[in-house]
């Protein structure tokens, strides 16, 4: 008789137990779904909008003229200037800090400082870029200003990702060139960095994917959203992609926002072939180990 | 003999250059490794600095006890309160999205998802936490307050609700991954007890591994926040700029990183007070997430529990 009570409570238990797997569940598909319908809701607004015109025209008052031509470019020689200063910096500090600093003070002060910097909000790397770059080295609204901003904004993400690829050489490698007569530096540049490059190429990507979708820091360093130029020199007043679509975004016309839209589909597609490429490289690489 | 004269010098020279390069090589790379320690110096010295500036024209009490923030017009006043309740309106609307939403899914991917499962679902979250956040302001704008609208029909155009809402979604993923990660760290006999002792996987997952991973989970829940308090464009786009000292989410309101981009793409003189004002400003958001950060660390490495 008693163990009819106790077959109810074990019942009871698995139905919670069922009731939140289903909840469980469905909170993981929230995010998909979001995704999802975020998705959608740009393609739908956008597709339309997305034509040869669309990319080779400069922006304009009327939507239907409206292009994006001005702000890609300034994307692409935003990149230019950032990505192999980030790579250079970035992967200098991470075998600083993994082959050369281990465990001393500095290193320790320095990896400190590195996570805190990740947690810095973007907009004030804006106030920093504004302040250092715009006002006391006199660079003006530029191209080269807003790209050291976004520098120093990805350097913490490119550091720490090259330090994990750093470490997962493995140190029988290093010591098999040492064994060899190979001092340090010919050990890291013929040893440790060819097998640790999948992995800081990977990171590299997908840093620099985080600093094209970026938005903030140029708005205050001040990128400027109408230039029907494309910059001829790196101290030329620019614009970027999303800048430009948070102009079109924040547009009374209605069909200012299509043109918004159009511009996100150009600007999605561009990161996630980006990160399809870091992916297809990450797992080749995981392949090969 | 000469020519073993001859290779002996090349051999004493390459040497000298081997050891050459490792003495300067390293004072090279330090160089680099500091352009870090120079940033956070830079971002410290400049915010204080320009923030003394702005605090000669304005006192530092009327700055952060004044309840009214209209720094652009006449009388200008400059109370940084309603810009702090405008931020923390978002940010307790997107923990109110992301928390349960976020530590939900970690729980399932961490205990009842077959691999198959995750396998699919972690890249799909991975490809969310890329999105820009002007696409997600842009999401906020033209879909969630239109739906917003439809079930209470005296949401304004822009409002905090719509922006915390999206905010929530954006930081769901940082939420999921950080808490999935310290509960699969949690070792599995402490699991096969539980299970040998007759606990459902419900049981298991709230009784044995969410305690077990509480300090990794709660940081992760510290870290969400202090980004949903730093995120900016989202906010610009869906929340509005009327920085009203007010608790309706259906309003707008005006976040302290919001202030800033509408000072900066307007064109206000460099030096005035008003200039000042994005200084102060974005002094008070760097103390309130660098101190959620440290909260976050010190969280982490005081509860982290030992197996």
């Amino acid at each position: 008789m008693a163990d009819n009570g106790e077959l109810r409570h074990i019942a009871k238990r698995k139905r919670k137990n069922r009731l939140f797997h289903q909840l469980f569940f469905m909170s993981t598909c929230f995010g998909i779904v979001a995704l999802a319908l975020l998705l959608i809701q740009v393609l739908v607004q956008g597709a339309g909008w997305l034509d040869w015109d669309f990319l080779t025209s400069y922006a304009s008052r009327i939507p239907s003229r409206a292009g994006i031509l001005a702000a890609l470019v300034g994307t692409f020689w935003l990149m230019v200037i950032t990505a192999p200063l980030t790579f250079i910096i970035g992967v200098a500090t991470a075998i600083y800090l993994e082959e050369y600093g281990k465990d001393t003070r500095l290193s320790r002060l320095i990896q400190t400082n590195i996570s805190n910097l990740a947690g810095v909000p973007s907009i004030v790397y804006g106030l920093l870029g504004l302040t250092v770059f715009v006002q006391l080295l006199s660079m003006g609204r530029s191209l080269l200003a807003g790209a050291l901003t976004m520098t120093l904004l990805v350097l913490p993400i490119i550091i720490v990702s090259s330090q994990e690829a750093i470490k997962t050489v493995p140190q029988s490698l290093r010591n098999a060139s040492f064994a060899l007569g190979a001092n340090r530096w010919q050990t890291i540049v013929r040893v440790v960095l060819p097998s640790a490059l999948p992995g800081i190429m990977t990171g590299s990507i997908l840093s620099l994917s985080r600093a094209i979708g970026e938005t903030a820091p140029l708005i205050v360093v001040g990128a400027v959203a109408y230039v029907a130029f494309l910059p001829s020199s790196p101290l030329d007043t620019f614009t970027v992609m999303p800048i430009q679509i948070f102009n079109w975004a924040s547009q009374p016309q209605a069909e200012f926002q299509n043109v918004a839209a159009a511009g996100i589909i150009v600007l999605l597609i561009m990161l996630l072939s980006m990160n399809a490429f870091a992916i297809f490289l990450r797992n080749k690489y995981q392949k090969k180990q | 003999m000469e020519t073993e004269l001859n290779t002996q010098t090349t051999d004493f020279t390459k040497k000298k250059k081997m050891i050459s390069s490792d003495v300067l090589i390293p004072k090279i790379l330090a160089l680099f490794a500091f352009i870090s320690i120079f940033t956070t110096v830079g971002i410290v010295a400049i915010l204080i600095f320009e923030s003394v500036n702005f605090f000669r024209a304005v006192p530092f009490l009327d700055f952060i006890t004044g309840t009214k923030w209209t720094p652009l017009f006449e009388p200008a006043q400059f109370g940084v309160l309603p810009l702090i309740a405008g931020t923390l309106m978002v940010t307790v609307i997107a923990s109110i999205v992301a928390i349960p939403i976020g530590l939900g899914s970690a729980i399932y991917l961490s205990e009842y998802a077959p691999a198959r499962v995750r396998n699919i679902v972690k890249p799909i979250l991975e490809i969310l936490a890329g999105i820009p956040t002007i696409v997600y302001g842009f999401f906020a704008l033209t879909f969630v307050t239109p739906l917003l609208k439809l079930f209470i029909p005296q949401v304004e155009i822009f409002n905090a609700l719509s922006a915390g809402i999206v905010v929530g979604i954006m930081i769901i993923p940082i939420i999921s991954s950080m808490s999935e990660d310290a509960m699969v760290a949690v070792p599995n006999s402490l699991r096969n007890g539980a299970y040998a002792l007759g606990a459902t996987r419900f049981e298991v997952a709230v009784k044995i591994v969410v305690p077990a991973a509480l300090s990794g989970i709660v940081a992760s829940f510290v870290l969400g926040l202090s980004r949903a308090i730093g995120e900016t464009m989202i906010v610009t786009l869906a929340a509005g700029s009327l920085p009203n000292l007010e608790f309706n989410p259906l309003k707008s309101i005006q976040t302290l990183t919001a202030y800033i981009v509408s000072v900066s793409s307007g064109d206000t003189r460099y030096g005035s007070v008003e200039y000042l004002t994005i200084y102060a400003v974005g002094i008070t958001l760097f103390v309130m997430t660098l101190l959620m950060n440290i909260l976050a660390g010190y969280i982490s490495r005081k509860f982290r529990e030992e197996y």
